[in-house]
């Protein structure tokens, strides 16, 4: 990566010979991301084939993925937080991007009046940090506090209350749409900015088909904003797999009730750091960093050479 | 537009559902800032009610105030998420410079290797990044947590603000340069006054993962001297679950920064997401 004090070569070599000042403009950001970043990241990798044996740390191979995926105590924490995981993207990608995409079709009607209002304060609880979020959640949802039930009382469906975040069979999908909730605004924002760049001549041109209202929406304007979903669907991706903040606040580091809301972030944490009787574990630690790495690489490539290759994009 | 008859109908629904969905999004922060201005009882007795003299009780903060060191916990955000922005951009406007501005060889391999940190979160390097700062003894310190966010904001702070600067005109920067500007001048002086806009646009971007962040403070700072104020908030209401009064005000006490700035800098926060700075 010595690439930043290499003379130019395509340039014109022979009036500039050493130009210093590109190594010096890239310099401080080069050297914060490498080793900040890039250095521990590399190094938490290579942790993952290590492990203590007889007091030394030493080479081990696969052996930590082995207990990781094998080994009765930890490779059943381990499933279970990955499938929850999985649940919890899925439940992301079915009601926060259709919700965020609505809306975003509903802001970007013209002329819609209170348009900026709308879309500033749907955006607020984006901006709240996962720890105010979570709290809020809780007291709401909270049988002592009594607001929801009160609440579903006002439509008649008292009878549906359930302390949700307590029980087993619902905390997971609770704690889902309280992300959903939670980050609705940001599909929304960007497919709302997609919908804004279409230009007026091809709806107008769909006018004069007669193609409007719902069927311009399916056949004209979503086709148009499939890259933006595309990159939405992968941010939320890569976002759920490396979620751990509202978890932590709302359930614990023991993702409860009794592991049902357990997700690969929160499992890091209590391997690497240990938790209650549990003692911290880095090799292990950074064996679970490693496989979310994988797991997001995965997603961010499946992206970038399959999806993103296929689609097409239009230019206007 | 075209049909014209059915067309009130239609917006008069849609008006209903964006304002149920506003309600929805509005409703949870409500609730806690106009509760935690209220006594215990009335908090329990009447929750939707705004608070009357007869119910009003600023308890809940006298607790958190006298408890919690919230305003040291507010100046260690502060000062962490100020510092972080600024060499975010300062670092991150220089290389954008340097890539958009320059061909060297390297230079997409360089632009690639930086984007890298858009899509690799950097907690996964979390193992490795305590290692270090015990190494080096910046645990409990704002040092680490400010570099550890420089280090997550320049990515994306060096892929916006490089699409901004390729819009710069040529001229311009030829023109300094015949007029002797050296090519720190030039970037100083011509392009940063230009790309401005884009710069409070990262800003904002970068701001927001900042000040709400758990994860890094838990691990690197827990120390009471440099809790920022999500983790202060996070540990005191965990102390204090079963004081309404205090975990409420604590709430707003929490959200109140960010409303303020959000008030301030929605605009351009909206605007950057809608010019399509991110794709």
């Amino acid at each position: 990566m010595s690439a930043a004090e290499t003379d130019d070569i395509d340039a014109v070599p022979a009036r500039r010979p050493a130009r210093w000042h590109i190594a010096v403009f890239l310099a401080p950001a080069f050297l914060v991301y490498t080793a900040v970043m890039i250095l521990p990241l590399i190094e938490t990798l290579r942790l993952s084939f290590f492990n203590v044996v007889a007091g030394q740390m030493q080479f081990v191979g696969l052996s930590n993925f082995q207990t990781l995926f094998g080994d009765p105590r930890l490779s059943a924490d381990f499933w279970n937080a990955l499938r929850n995981n999985v649940i919890f993207f899925i439940i992301h990608m079915l009601v926060q991007n259709p919700i965020g995409i609505a809306l975003a079709a509903m802001l970007s009607i013209p002329k819609l009046r209170f348009a900026a209002f709308y879309r500033s304060a749907i955006f607020v609880p984006t901006l709240l940090s996962f720890v105010i979020v979570g709290f809020i959640w809780k007291l709401i949802l909270s049988p002592i506090w009594g607001i929801a039930p009160w609440l579903m009382d006002l439509v008649g469906m008292k009878w549906a209350f359930a302390p949700w975040l307590g029980k087993p069979e619902t905390a997971l999908v609770t704690v889902s749409l309280i992300s959903v909730w939670q980050y609705v605004g940001i599909p929304m924002m960007l497919i709302y900015a997609a919908l804004l760049n279409i230009p007026d001549e091809v709806l107008e041109a769909a006018e004069c088909d007669g193609i409007t209202g719902w069927s311009q929406f399916w056949k004209i304007k979503l086709p148009l904003i499939l890259p933006s979903i595309g990159i939405i669907s992968v941010l939320t991706f890569v976002g759920n797999f490396n979620a751990f903040d509202l978890i932590y606040t709302v359930q614990g580091a023991l993702g409860g009730p009794n592991g049902a809301t357990d997700i690969l972030g929160t499992l890091l944490y209590r391997t690497f750091f240990g938790f209650q009787n549990q003692m911290g574990d880095r090799s292990m630690g950074a064996t679970i960093a490693t496989v979310m790495f994988l797991i997001i690489l995965a997603g961010v490539s499946l992206y970038l050479f399959v999806i993103q290759r296929r689609m097409r994009r239009y230019q206007f | 537009m075209s049909n014209a008859r059915t067309a009130p109908v239609r917006t008069a629904l849609i008006h209903l559902a964006l304002l149920s969905y506003t309600v929805i999004a509005l409703f949870p922060v409500f609730l806690t800032v106009v509760n935690s201005f209220k006594s215990r009882a009335a908090i329990f007795r009447e929750p939707m009610a705004v608070p009357t003299p007869a119910t009003f009780s600023l308890i809940g903060y006298e607790t958190v105030l006298k408890q919690g060191d919230f305003l040291g916990y507010f100046q260690n955000s502060m000062i962490v998420t100020i510092a972080s922005i600024a060499l975010v951009l300062l670092f991150g406007a220089m290389a954008a410079f340097a890539l958009s501005e320059y061909r060297f060889r390297g230079n997409l391999l360089m632009g690639l290797y930086l984007a890298l940190g858009i899509m690799i979160p950097i907690r996964l390097g979390t193992v490795a990044i305590l290692q270090g700062m015990v190494a080096t003894g910046l645990v409990n310190t704002r040092t680490a947590l400010v570099l550890v966010y420089t280090a997550q904001g320049l990515p994306l702070a060096i892929f916006i603000l490089s699409e901004f600067m390729r819009t710069v005109s040529d001229d311009l920067k030829n023109a300094g340069r015949i007029d002797g500007l050296s090519e720190y001048s030039i970037f100083f002086r011509l392009v940063l006054p230009l790309v401005r806009p884009a710069m409070a646009t990262v800003a904002v971007f970068t701001m927001i993962p900042i000040w709400n962040d758990l994860w890094f403070p838990l691990i690197l700072a827990p120390g009471e001297a440099t809790k920022t104020v999500t983790l202060g908030a996070q540990m005191f209401i965990g102390q204090y679950v079963t004081n309404w009064n205090a975990v409420l005000a604590a709430l707003s006490l929490a959200i109140m920064p960010v409303m303020i700035l959000y008030v301030i800098f929605s605009r351009q926060l909206i605007r950057g997401i809608t010019a399509g700075a991110v794709k």
